[in-house]
């Protein structure tokens, strides 16, 4: 008998294998209030290596070609020298005035608060100004819903993040006017950071948050984000979260929403900006009767990739959540939307959704759509549902037919394809928002 | 005054050939039947002359008062004139009764004037409601997703509804009738009846005579085998009616499938 041959298989990797390394170093860590955080989480990223597409939550998301190396701190001021921030991003998004507003610039902040929130109690405030005044509300909030083991990013984050928001909610207070935050991110630098919220008992608000910054092509500019929230028993949130990074923009965040017996979340995510945008979104459903919805809204042309990762955790029995993500692609484009629905061992009676919808409009963009299910409860409900399309030829005829020229027979048909997401936005000028991104891309 | 004419038209999808040389003129004021069995090339005329990209005209041509429409897009056609009532009206899901049609007028008034800024809210709402009155059409038919989950009256009347709104000069009715119980077709044919005058010329393209009873065409047209065959006055419907459509055939279907008739 004939001994086969034996075949040795190298593999190869292309492009520029080089391993870079970022060039952080351990005293540009912050000192004061916070210290033993900071620690852990410049340990842990110390310890943790870039994710590469080994990694199962990292397998269609390839950042080798990330210029680690050449990420720096902006330096206090450093905003002064960059463009300002857009001044559409400061009007209001949601119904009217604002309780407040906080400005998150590279080397600044600025903040506002109405007087009278302050005087109920209302913390809203930047970290630097947190970590000096409320250290104690810190050690609350940090690394208690997102530890820094998750990730390089969120250590990174936890380590280092030099802006961020502290917004706190005093037992059974109903917040009417939404606060509103915006992260400006110009330049070719790190912006790290990391948001906290704590909603306590039976207390309610309204929170936008926006991440924006110009298109800088050819700087290199990273955004590593911690989001961090407790929604404690029968407290109400809703949280709307926007990105419009620059199209040069490395993207990572790790954000996770805790919601504690009888509490509610409605959290909105709207998505259009950055290069390559890895996000883990995370709601754990942790006491009975919480609730959660999650909706998303993408939009990707050129070269972007988005990946949203999410996971809708139901770790207390009676527990309802409900996610709907919708994405168009135009370009070159790719995004990725990777779902999970947990339900705990006793869970019992949890009511769990999930659906993404994905419409492609050309040729040359991809859509990938995983949905995933891990139930080790008997007694639950869990649907979930994935769809990647095409755009049709003939609703398009129908539009035309009726006068209606190409261009703008593919805008309705793609707000029509976004409508069931704008029903689920209690806020005009959020739609509004959603609906310019639409306009902006189709044109 | 408008005037639709077709002369020697021959369409085909891929390498079949579905028209074969049809001639019609079509002027306001006038109201036209195709009648003819299935399979005829009745809803390819309709697609054709509204600028469906799958129907391909190889010979002949269509002039709208004067103007030779084949070369246009079918938005172009529309804000000519030209209507479309749909056999099967498509869903858009995610698109109101209400926001499409206000899209559909605004864009006619945009291609007469590029800064126009759209009709006024008011006035979109008092002349939707007044059409949709006239179709007896529920108030909360304009939030409804267009389309999307209509049963088939719904669909047949929003395409009427649609007809009033942007007031063509000419309308072609594909089928209008079909999937329409007898009520609804009272209704449908009401609007369309209610819509037709001096400017309005309507070709009404329909399999049965039924509809005729309720809309009264002045002219009847049978075709057969992508031409038209006979031409004639109301009377010929009701031939039709008795007689069905043997003797037809066997006047003008004599040529063996897939051979072509000499012209």
């Amino acid at each position: 008998m004939e001994e086969k041959p034996k075949i040795t298989v190298t593999r190869t990797r292309r492009g520029d294998s080089a391993t870079r390394e970022f060039s952080f170093r351990r005293d540009q860590l912050r000192a004061g209030g916070v210290d033993s955080y900071r620690a852990r989480a410049w340990e842990a990223f110390q310890r943790q290596s870039l994710p590469d597409t080994t990694l199962e939550a990292w397998r269609r998301t390839d950042i080798r070609h990330l210029p680690a190396d050449k990420f720096s701190l902006p330096p206090a001021g450093a905003f002064l020298d960059l463009p300002p921030v857009r001044t559409d991003l400061l009007e209001p998004l949601a119904d009217g005035q604002h309780g407040g507003q906080i400005v998150l610039l590279p080397g600044g902040a600025t903040v506002e608060l109405d007087e009278k929130l302050a005087a109920q109690g209302v913390i809203f405030t930047d970290l630097l100004t947190a970590e000096q005044k409320y250290p104690d509300l810190l050690a609350r909030l940090m690394g208690q819903t997102v530890n820094p083991e998750e990730g390089k990013f969120a250590a990174l984050a936890g380590a280092l993040a030099q802006n961020g928001v502290v917004l706190y909610v005093p037992k059974g207070l109903q917040v009417e006017a939404p606060l509103h935050s915006i992260l400006w991110g110009p330049g070719a630098f790190a912006h790290l950071s990391h948001l906290l919220v704590l909603v306590d008992e039976g207390a309610s608000v309204t929170y936008v948050h926006e991440a924006a910054s110009p298109d800088e092509s050819g700087l290199d500019t990273l955004h590593a984000g911690l989001v961090e929230i407790q929604v404690m028993q029968n407290a109400s949130l809703k949280f709307v979260e926007l990105q419009s990074w620059g199209k040069h923009v490395w993207n990572f965040s790790h954000e996770r929403v805790r919601v504690e017996r009888g509490g509610s979340l409605d959290w909105i995510f709207g998505a259009i900006g950055s290069r390559l945008t890895k996000n883990f979104s995370e709601l754990d459903l942790a006491g009975e009767g919480a609730t959660g919805r999650m909706s998303g809204f993408y939009f990707t042309d050129g070269n972007q990739h988005l990946d949203h990762d999410t996971q809708q955790n139901h770790l207390a029995p009676h527990t309802t959540s409900d996610l709907l993500f919708k994405g168009a692609l135009k370009g070159k484009s790719r995004s990725v939307w990777q779902g999970m629905i947990y339900v705990a061992p006793g869970a019992q009676k949890t009511d769990g959704y999930q659906a993404n919808r994905n419409l492609i409009l050309d040729e040359h963009s991809r859509a990938d759509s995983l949905p995933g299910l891990e139930i080790l409860a008997d007694d639950v409900r869990c649907t979930h549902g994935a769809t990647v399309g095409r755009m049709e030829a003939e609703p398009l005829f129908y539009l035309k037919s009726r006068g209606i020229p190409q261009a703008e027979a593919e805008k309705l048909v793609v707000e029509g394809f976004f409508d069931p997401i704008f029903q689920r936005i209690p806020f005009e000028g959020v739609r509004a928002r959603f609906q310019q991104y639409i306009s902006d891309k189709m044109s | 005054m408008s005037e639709l004419i077709i002369k020697n038209l021959h369409v085909s999808i891929g390498e079949k050939e579905i028209l074969k040389g049809l001639n019609l003129t079509i002027r306001s004021g006038e109201i036209h039947a195709i009648m003819g069995p299935n399979g005829t090339g009745k809803s390819t005329l309709a697609y054709t002359l509204m600028g469906h990209p799958n129907y391909i005209v190889t010979a002949g041509e269509v002039t709208f008062n004067g103007e030779n429409i084949l070369e246009m897009e079918a938005d172009e056609r529309s804000r000519l004139g030209l209507f479309l009532a749909f056999q099967y009206p498509v869903a858009i899901p995610g698109v109101t009764v209400a926001n499409f049609l206000r899209s559909a007028i605004n864009a006619r008034r945009r291609a007469k004037n590029p800064e126009d800024k759209g009709i006024s809210i008011p006035d979109f709402r008092k002349m939707l409601k007044e059409k949709m009155e006239l179709l007896k059409m529920d108030a909360s038919f304009a939030g409804r997703y267009l389309n999307d989950g209509f049963s088939g009256g719904e669909k047949k009347r929003a395409e009427i509804l649609q007809m009033a709104a942007l007031k063509p000069a000419i309308a072609i009715l594909d089928e209008t009738d079909s999937g329409l119980d007898i009520d609804a077709l009272r209704i449908v044919s009401e609007g369309v009846n209610t819509l037709s005058g001096p400017d309005l010329g309507v070709l009404v393209i329909t399999h049965y005579q039924r509809l005729l009873n309720y809309i009264k065409p002045q002219f009847v047209h049978i075709m057969m085998n992508g031409r038209i065959v006979e031409s004639g006055g109301p009377d010929l419907a009701l031939h039709l009616e008795e007689q069905g459509y043997d003797w037809v055939r066997e006047k003008y279907d004599d040529v063996p499938a897939g051979q072509e008739l000499a012209s």
